[in-house]
Parts: structure tokens; sequence; C-alpha cells
């Protein structure tokens, strides 16, 4: 276990070094110039060219990201170029509400998807089931902006049961939540299905009936517990996902998270936030697939990891 | 979705009929608070740095310059100096500081803070995009080149007196003194919170910043010292940060909110227009910026002041400005209506396709000739640039449009022998300060017609650089009118060489509560956006 845990890290770290190069080559091979963006455009050429220097945007590639590196191993992520404060405050300010609302997308997703799953899989073949995967494969195709603003409309603004977008208390929470999380929904629902339906024809399903047990403790106590193995593991790789749909959504929501930063510093050509969040993103990608990995053992005996 | 509008506007017109008949308790208008929204974070409110529209105006209300403006209008009063005297040759500036100024922090305001502030600007250190403002202040070069460290032209005479010299003749400092890059700041403050001072703002100014929680919100709260005498209006601003601008709006017309900083969603500005009851909430006003199409008067068949003509009168500005939604007005000289010295009775090249074609005969092209229209790619510019297309194909020019990247257009531009014709929307040009030579220098001047420079038609005529010289050298502020009139004629004289074909200018459109008053003319502030902070008003006070 311990010489597992140690071959991964080794990987994430190997993967990060990997997203941090790719990054930051893009971004230096992108054509605007973030001195430019800084320096404003009643800029004389010697403000550019001082403050280029200053930044160390003078410098070859290699030389430029050494020095990113060597920040980077010290804990520095750098200071923004425009908002001029340090990139870790600023993702630090931001984290804990982007946190806060995967934590209530994954509720959501699980709630909605798991139930959704069930039902399909128990009544298959019936027009419930198909009309729960239809469904799912609309909440899966629907664009999330899209998905947002529709439910901030009729259910903040039209019947007033939500704050119209905001953070802050429980309420706020429900809609961006429920935006971010109906994508997974889908996947989880067709998921739960088919992993159901597995284990239903499975014979210990079938000895468990044959002792008389009821319908529903079968479903619940014997079936359940074996059909959400494969999915738990999803929701690691699902971290993924969500870093793509907070941008999205923290926009549509005025949700203060770091997908608003991140979509605000790419618009600006803000490098060193750019390289942040993405790192951070990839950080959470990881660790969520690691977790995946670690808790799969607890839950399934069967599975070793070595 | 498409009736959102006009569904949910029946309730907030409800609301706003509600709102109306509640007494104004305020008669003096003093008092109140008001909600504003923008999408971006605030970057910095650092004077010397920040430099965007959202920020610009916001810096506006937590600091104070030597020179300020009326509220509403671009005409220069005093500010913090209270009066100021110029030299003769117009090369050496006074300025009387005013007595009993207190940064938010209690410590009185002196002239070393006014030489401390503007020499933080010009040092290279701090990185201000605005530095190239102070240019005409002597020991300039000096100092933003490195070889001093402080301005030889800015000198103590005592406690309240400064004495700033320049190097030449400058009609537009008072403006510059105006600019937020020369507002003054405490030494103290600077220096204890070093490059988190743009998050620590401690000005002069009407509003004091009492809380700011990143990417969320920010409040400003009255100065009870403010040193103006009925300034400012309002005892608390709370702006709310990371709101789309269409979820602004729908929380506009739901009552939670006074304005909608980024503005009416383009989306949506046919709707708000058709809505009766929004309608009478939006202010129109002018903006100091107009959108052109330049000719690179180094290649041809652009080296040709007939072509350049030609092209003046094939563009159909009205159809233009039907495609933006009437967000515009035609333009026929380079400088915009709001701004000093824009000649009214000038008539321009009137659309006239026929007299176009036959001038291009004349210059040797009956059958016209193909070049490429560079643009920016974000809407609406393309869909500009295809009605210019349009227009240019009915004379026979063949214009191939180039949409690229707006860093791209500009770079392209500033290279000699790039982008034969560019429409300027999304990049330039709109005035940094309300003063007509900031139309001229960077965008039509010699100045500007340099690599990597902003004079996208690279037009350099020495004999206007010299009117020009000696327009910005009738430093007597006595004279303001006739020298905005000699700017006047500097540009529509230009316009017989064409270098641009001047197409439309934007107009703004602020929308705002029917609880904010205070006068039209403070929505439309030229030198403040969304509207002038300090002079607005609430009329529910309590």
């Amino acid at each position: 276990m311990l010489g597992y845990l140690a071959r991964r890290l080794v990987q994430a770290v190997l993967i990060l070094l990997g997203v941090s190069v790719v990054t930051f080559a893009l971004l230096y091979l992108l054509p605007a110039d973030p001195v430019r963006q800084i320096a404003g455009r009643s800029a004389t050429a010697q403000t550019v060219e001082n403050i280029r220097r200053q930044l160390g945007l003078d410098q070859p590639f290699l030389v430029q990201y050494g020095r990113y590196l060597l920040g980077l191993v010290q804990g520095d992520l750098g200071r923004s170029y425009l908002q001029r404060s340090e990139v870790s405050d600023l993702i630090a300010a931001r984290l804990p509400a982007s946190l806060l609302l995967m934590a209530g997308a994954i509720v959501c997703e699980l709630a909605i998807g798991l139930t959704m799953g069930l039902v399909a899989a128990v009544k298959r073949g019936s027009a419930t089931d198909q009309t729960l995967m239809v469904g799912s494969f609309v909440t899966v195709s629907a664009p999330q902006f899209v998905v947002g603003l529709l439910l901030l409309y009729v259910f903040a603004v039209r019947l007033g049961w939500f704050p119209i977008g905001g953070y802050g208390t429980f309420r706020h929470l429900v809609l961006p939540s429920l935006t971010l999380g109906i994508l997974g929904a889908g996947w989880y629902s067709r998921m739960m299905r088919s992993s159901m339906i597995d284990v239903l024809r499975q014979d210990y399903i079938r000895t468990a009936r044959a002792k008389g047990l009821p319908r529903l403790t079968v479903l619940l106590r014997h079936a359940l517990p074996n059909a959400l193995l494969p999915v738990i593991a999803m929701i690691g790789i699902d971290i993924g996902l969500f870093m793509s749909g907070i941008v999205v959504v923290e926009s549509v929501y005025g949700w203060p998270g770091i997908g608003q930063l991140a979509w605000q510093a790419i618009q600006r050509i803000d490098i060193p936030i750019i390289m942040g969040v993405t790192l951070v993103s990839a950080c959470a990608i990881v660790l969520g697939n690691l977790l995946a990995d670690i808790v799969s053992p607890f839950i399934d005996p069967r599975i070793r990891l070595r | 979705m498409m009736h959102w509008l006009k569904t949910t506007t029946a309730a907030a017109a409800l609301g706003i009929a509600l709102a109306a008949a509640a007494p104004a308790l305020a008669a003096d208008g003093q008092g109140g608070s008001i909600t504003v929204t923008y999408k971006d974070d605030v970057s910095t409110l650092d004077p010397a740095i920040g430099y965007d529209w959202q920020n610009f105006s916001m810096i506006k209300a937590l600091f104070d310059g030597l020179m300020d403006y009326e509220p509403g209008t671009a005409k220069l009063r005093p500010g913090l100096a209270e009066s100021y005297d110029i030299s003769e040759d117009g090369t050496v500036f006074t300025f009387h500081l005013r007595d009993g100024v207190k940064f938010h922090n209690g410590r009185a305001m002196t002239a070393d803070d006014v030489k401390y502030s503007l020499e933080r600007t010009v040092n290279p250190k701090t990185q201000s995009p605005g530095a190239g403002f102070l240019g005409s202040i002597k020991g300039y070069d000096e100092m933003s080149g490195g070889t001093a460290d402080s301005l030889s032209g800015v000198k103590v005479v005592d406690p309240k007196t400064v004495e700033i010299t320049l190097s030449r003749p400058d009609a537009t400092f008072l403006s510059v003194m105006a600019l937020n890059f020369s507002f003054v700041v405490p030494k103290e403050e600077v220096e204890k919170w070093g490059a988190d001072f743009g998050h620590h703002p401690v000005g002069t100014g009407a509003f004091k910043l009492t809380d700011w929680t990143i990417g969320q919100h920010l409040t400003f709260d009255r100065n009870p010292d403010y040193y103006r005498e009925g300034a400012p209006k309002l005892d608390e601003i709370n702006f709310e940060i990371g709101q789309e601008p269409i979820v602004s709006l729908l929380r506009f017309q739901n009552g939670e909110i006074d304005v909608p900083g980024d503005g009416i969603p383009p989306a949506k500005f046919v709707e708000v227009m058709n809505n009766p009851d929004l309608k009478k909430l939006v202010i129109e006003g002018g903006q100091l910026h107009t959108g052109y199409v330049t000719m690179n008067v180094k290649m041809a068949p652009f080296d040709d002041v007939r072509v350049r003509q030609a092209v003046n009168m094939a563009i159909n500005k009205a159809r233009i400005v039907q495609i933006i939604n009437n967000r515009a007005v035609p333009a026929n000289q380079p400088l915009p209506p709001a701004m000093p010295g824009y000649d009214k009775s000038y008539e321009g090249y009137a659309y006239d396709p026929e007299k176009a074609k036959a001038l291009l005969a004349e210059a040797g092209h009956p059958d016209g000739f193909e070049t490429e229209l560079f643009v920016a790619n974000v809407d609406p510019q393309p869909r500009i640039a295809q009605a210019i297309q349009q227009d240019l194909a009915a004379i026979g020019i063949k214009a191939s449009i180039q949409s690229l990247a707006q860093a791209n257009v500009i770079a392209a531009g500033g290279a000699e022998d790039q982008a034969p014709m560019i429409w300027s929307g999304g990049m330039a040009w709109i005035a940094d300060f309300p003063d007509p030579s900031n139309f001229y220098g960077p965008i039509l001047g010699c100045a500007g017609a340099v690599p990597g420079g902003w004079n996208w038609s690279w037009y350099c005529n020495a004999d206007m650089d010299k009117r020009a010289a000696a327009a910005d050298a009738m430093v007597d502020p006595a004279k303001a009118d006739e020298r905005a009139k000699v700017w006047g004629g500097i540009f529509t004289d230009i316009m017989k060489d064409a270098p641009w074909a001047p197409v439309f200018n934007e107009q703004r459109f602020t929308l705002h509560s029917a609880r904010m008053g205070g006068g039209d003319a403070l929505y439309v502030d030229p030198v403040a956006t969304p509207m002038n902070y300090r002079y607005v008003t609430v009329d529910d006070v309590q």
C-alpha cells in the first residue's frame, strides 16, 4: 500500500510538471503580448520595455519557465500582472467557494443520478425507463450556460424560490449545484442502470429472493452496494468534469470561485493567474483520481492496490 | 426565453411605480446607499496603476488630484489646489493647496505628498501605465530612464505650495493634473502596504474603502471630512462583483440593484429600448469615442488622396449605425461631438457612391482594386467590417477581411507595410481626458507613426505637427475656447488629406433605478463611467 502510494505520488508530480510545461509553453506562444495589456494603450515604448524587463518577459522561454518553476517549488505562484496581488492569495480567497459548489454538485448528481438509474434498472424496458434514459441524454447534452440561465429564470426570477445569483447562504447554493450536478447526473443514471441490471442478474440476488426476503431489502441491502462500486470510482474522475463546468456555472450565478478568476485571467492574458488556476485544477484532478483508487479497496475487498 | 423581459417587466414596473410614490424625504439629496454590479473583479484601486473603465471612476471617488472637473461636464476646476498660477511662457505652474484636506487616515495632506505621488507614478518601479502622461514635467526623461530618483521639475515651495516646471509649454497639463495618474497618495500608507496598496487604498477622496471581499463585493463609505462642501451625496456605495450582465439586468428589473455597471447587454439592447418602462430609466449621452477606418498612406493605392476620399464617400455610415442597433451616431471628423473643438458646421464627405467611383477612375482605378481590411474578431466588429466591405465593393474595391485577435490587428497596424485598411472598432480610440490633443498625437501625429505606434494610417504631416504644437502652447486657460477652435481646424484640415474614414461615435447608455437622481448629466459624465459617484443621489432617504 505504501509503495503504491509513493509511486502514485511520484506520478502525480510528473503529471503536474507536464501540465505546467505545456500550459506555460502555450501561453508563451500566444501572439498577444501580456506587457501591452499591463501597460495600456497610452504607454510609451519606454514604459512597455521597462515593464517587460521587470517582469522578466524579455528572457528566453527556458529562463522564464525555470524562474517560474523555482518559485513554484518554494510555494510561490507569482504575482498577478493586472491585479498586482499574490496569485496564491487570490486563489485561496476563491477556492473555498469552488469546493463548496463542487460538493453541492456531487450531492446533486448522486441523488438525482443514482435514483434515476435505480428506478430505470428496476423498471427496465418500461415507459418509465425509456423516459428516464431520454432525460439523462438531455441533461448530458444540454449546454450548462443555457441550463443555468433557464433554472435561474424559472426558479429565481419567476418563482422567487431562490436568490438571483450570488453567494453566502444555502439558498444561494442550490441552483448552481443543480446546474453543475445535472450534467453528471445523466452519466450516473446510465452507469447506475447498467451496473444495477448486471447485479440483478446475479445468482445471489435470486437466492435472496428465493429465501423470501422482501423485494426492497434485496434491492437496497444486497444489490445496491455491489452496483455502487463502479460508480464510486467515477466521483474522482468527476472532479475534472467539474473544473471545466465551474467556469461557466460560476459566471452565470456570480459564484465567487476560481472558475471566474480563470476566465477573467484568460481574457486579459494574466499569465500567473492562468498558470496558478491550471495547476490547482490539475492537482484537484490528480488527487481526485488517487482518492478514488485508494478508497476502492475499502469498499470492495476484492480490489488490491499494488 | 425570448419573452423574459416582456413578462418580467410588468412586475418591475409595478415596483418602480411604488417606489416613485414614496415621499422624497431628503431635499438636499444627502444620504442613502446604492448597489452597483460588475462582472469582472476590480483589479486594483491604486491611482498610479488602475487603468480600465471600471476601476478608473472608482478611483476618482477615493482619491483627488490637484485639478478636478465640474460634475457632469468636461470643464476643469481646481481640486486639491485651491488656485494656481501659470507663468507667462506657460512652463511653470504654481499650485496653492487647500487648507484642511485630510487623508482617510487622518493626516493632513501637504505639498510633499503631491511631489511624492507624481514621482511615484513616473518611477519605473511602479510600472504605471500612465507615466507617459507626465512626460512634459522637467526631469521626466531622467527619472523614467532610471538616471534620477526624483523629478527636478517638481519643487515644494512650502507645505501649501507646489511649483511644477515643464520642459515645454503644455496646455493639457491642467487636464493631466486631473487624471488619476497624478492623484495624491500618502507615502506612509504606500510604504506600509507596498505592492498591495491597490487593495488598501487611502486617499483624500469623497469615499473611503471600508470592505473588500475579493471576488464578491466592495463597500465605499462616505468620507465625512471630505474637503468639498455638499459632496458626496450618498452615504454608501455597494459594489457586487462577478455578475453576468444579463443576470444583473434581471436583478435590476427585480429591483435588487440600482445600476448594472457593465451596462445593457448588447443582446438585450433592443428589448430594453422598446420597453417604455425600462427606456425611461436609460440615460443616453455622448462618449469621447470615434470608430474609423484607417488607410495606410504608405501603401499603394492609398498613397493617392483621391482614393482615400473615394473610400470616405463610399461608406454608408447610417446603415452601419443601424447594424449596431443605433448605439452610435454617424461621424464625419476625427473628434467626437462631446469633445471641445468638434466642428458642428463641418459637413465632411457625404455618402455618394457615384462620386466615389468617379474619383477612383480619376485616380487611375476605373475598375477598382483589391485590398485587405483588418478587423478585431469580436462581435460586432466583423459584421461592421462586412458592411464596409459591401460598400467598397459597390465602387469596385474588393477588400478581403482579415479578422484577427485584437492584439494581432494592433501589431499589424503598428507595422509600416502590413495593413492597408483597419476598422478601429473595439481597439481605438477613446480619449483619456476631454482634450482634443488626445485625439492627435498618438493616432494622427508623426509621433504615433512609428513601429508599434497607434497611427495606423501612418499619416505624418509636418505642418499639422507644427500647428498642433502651437495649439498646445496656448496655455492660458482664458484662451481655452480659442484653443479648441484651433484644434477643430486642425482636424477638419486633416480630413482634406483623408487618412481616415470616420464612421461613427459610440453613445453611452446608463441604466439606473428610478430612486436615483442628481441630474442626467452625472450618468453620462465625460470623465466617469458608469456615473459620477460623488454627486449622484437617491430620493428615498429616510
